[in-house]
């Protein structure tokens, strides 16, 4: 564990050697204040609160987050440093979990950047700040289910822009697992306890509880589960493929 | 000591390393040759942990690879082939980075890269991205991060690959300056490197070990081995041939030179000398030669016998 921090130095500052990250936070903020302000309705709504703000977050997320993650491990493997990373001694968990971390403090960073929106919110009205934090949590948690999977997905393939595509598809199933899309398909023939499980394992359902402001155990026990196990599978895929 | 006992790997039916089992001992710095694809790279990273062996194991003084890899590696420097590193890091953060995961911090960080940047005199580009240097400063800086630590094993794949003569010379020096009491492994298939740095060499065919010994020791194996050449006008190639141990003779006619093979372990120069004399040859050049290592090589890993 001694070394995770040089890890996650590393892989933060390389955000920042390159226009990625200052484009990425660009993007985001202007994405989030179009979705809040015109799809959102925020003034329409009349409502000193930011769910205008967080419920468009999955979406929005769908496509940016994946961005962040397609480089973790492709670009390693392309570059052939996986090999000097490998060769270092650190654990796989470090190694991985180091990784995650970066870019999970990167998107939290894009996140914190959205303040002016509670600076707002604030000033019109007397929203419930108790309800916002635990939205900003829940989206932050939400960003790091999609980077896991984007993780993995990336140590998959060493192509970045394949490793994005595999991210957002397999994001998107996470997405839609809750709607009729996806269960209608098991509905015939599954057992209700399966159909239960598929549609648990939707982001929107979880995400729409913690973006009201409620934030439950079983929800937050939900997106750290799902990060571990995402970051187990990263772990496994990279042993398997460092070396093609 | 490193210890390596039937280690073998194969890539889904093909195996690039076959049952492979050597030991180096600290002060020898041994040179791993081969053709290209012969398994070098690949032994190298099974020796530090970054492919597992399909069979066999390997100790790195003491530290099995496989079961206490941390313990191994940190007693290792390493320079992987092509020397790949973050490319878009400056040097000097690249450096501090490696230091840090070296467990070094503070004063101690300081100076081991200050350490390691002046052996490798990288003064200069400390503040560039690594992407923008030259391919002899990369390798440089390749080097750099691995001696950082003074690891009491080094590894090095083809590490004066791509550089110019005089890089060459340096890197070779240095080598020639960490090898006193720690364990040197390079792999080459530049073989007038082994004759200049290493105190012996390992050549692999296919996976195969198929010769270890001093550089000395397998010049010997060539045919060349005691052959002496002579310039010379009027020379009688039949006399030559006649002489006591003599196994052949070849003209080399771009040169206008003769070359008389020795028998395996028989030393001919004084016959060929006697008979220079007793006819009273002019010769212009005269030259015995210690044998000839690419012909060596060639004929092992080609799979004839020297």
């Amino acid at each position: 564990m001694r070394q995770l921090p040089a890890i996650l130095k590393r892989e933060l500052g390389s955000y920042f050697a390159t226009p990625l990250a200052y484009v990425f936070i660009l993007i985001f903020l202007v994405l989030s204040g179009v979705f809040t302000f015109y799809l959102g309705g925020f003034f329409e709504s009349n409502q000193a609160s930011l769910a205008p703000f967080f419920n468009f977050h999955p979406w929005l997320y769908l496509f940016l987050v994946p961005a962040i993650a397609m480089r973790l491990w492709a670009e390693e493997r392309k570059s052939g440093s996986i090999e000097l990373l490998m060769t270092l001694p650190i654990s796989r968990f470090e190694a991985v979990f180091g990784k995650f971390l970066a870019a999970w403090a990167f998107a939290g960073l894009a996140l914190l950047l959205t303040f002016p929106l509670v600076l707002t919110v604030n000033y019109l009205g007397d929203p419930d700040n108790g309800a916002i934090l635990t939205g900003y949590l829940g989206s932050w948690l939400l960003a790091g289910a999609y980077l896991a999977i984007g993780s993995c997905m990336s140590a998959l393939a060493k192509n970045q822009v394949i490793a994005f595509i595999l991210a957002v598809s397999v994001s998107f199933l996470f997405i839609v697992s809750g709607f009729p899309l996806v269960l209608d398909a098991f509905a015939g023939w599954a057992p209700l306890w399966l159909l239960d499980a598929v549609a648990s394992l939707s982001f929107l359902v979880r995400f729409e509880a913690i973006s009201k402001g409620v934030l439950d155990l079983r929800d937050l026990l939900y997106f750290v589960s799902l990060i571990a196990a995402w970051l187990t599978a990263t772990a496994v895929v990279v042993d398997l493929k460092k070396a093609d | 000591m490193i210890e390596i006992n039937n280690l073998t790997r194969r890539f889904a039916q093909r195996t690039v390393v076959d049952d492979l089992s050597f030991r180096v001992q600290p002060g020898e710095v041994l040179g791993f040759l081969g053709p290209n694809g012969a398994g070098k790279s690949t032994t190298m990273k099974m020796l530090t942990g970054f492919l597992a062996p399909t069979f066999g194991s390997a100790r790195i003084l003491g530290f099995d690879i496989q079961r206490q890899t941390l313990q191994a590696q940190r007693q290792i420097g390493y320079l992987p082939e092509g020397a790949p590193c973050y490319g878009d890091m400056p040097v000097a953060g690249f450096l501090a980075f490696i230091a840090e995961v070296r467990g070094f911090r503070g004063a101690e960080k300081r100076r081991r890269v200050d350490a390691a940047v002046a052996r490798l005199e990288l003064e200069k580009v400390l503040g560039q991205s690594i992407e923008t240097l030259s391919k002899g400063f990369k390798r440089r800086v390749g080097l750099a991060q691995a001696i950082l630590h003074e690891p009491p094993v080094l590894i090095l794949d083809e590490p004066t690959d791509g550089l110019d003569p005089n890089q060459k010379h340096q890197v070779r020096q240095l080598i020639g300056e960490l090898a006193r009491d720690r364990i040197v492994v390079i792999s080459t298939h530049i073989l007038e490197e082994v004759s200049a740095v290493c105190s012996r060499a390992l050549i692999i065919a296919s996976g195969r070990l198929v010769a270890d010994g001093t550089p000395l020791e397998l010049e010997s194996r060539s045919r060349y081995h005691q052959a002496v050449t002579l310039v010379g006008d009027a020379l009688d190639p039949a006399a030559l041939a006649a002489l006591p141990g003599v196994a052949g003779i070849e003209a080399n006619p771009v040169e206008g030179s003769l070359t008389v093979l020795a028998r395996p372990g028989e030393v001919i120069f004084p016959q060929v000398n006697a008979l220079i004399h007793q006819r009273g040859w002019t010769v212009r050049e005269l030259d015995v030669e210690r044998g000839r290592l690419d012909e060596v090589f060639r004929a092992l890993t080609r799979g004839e016998a020297a």
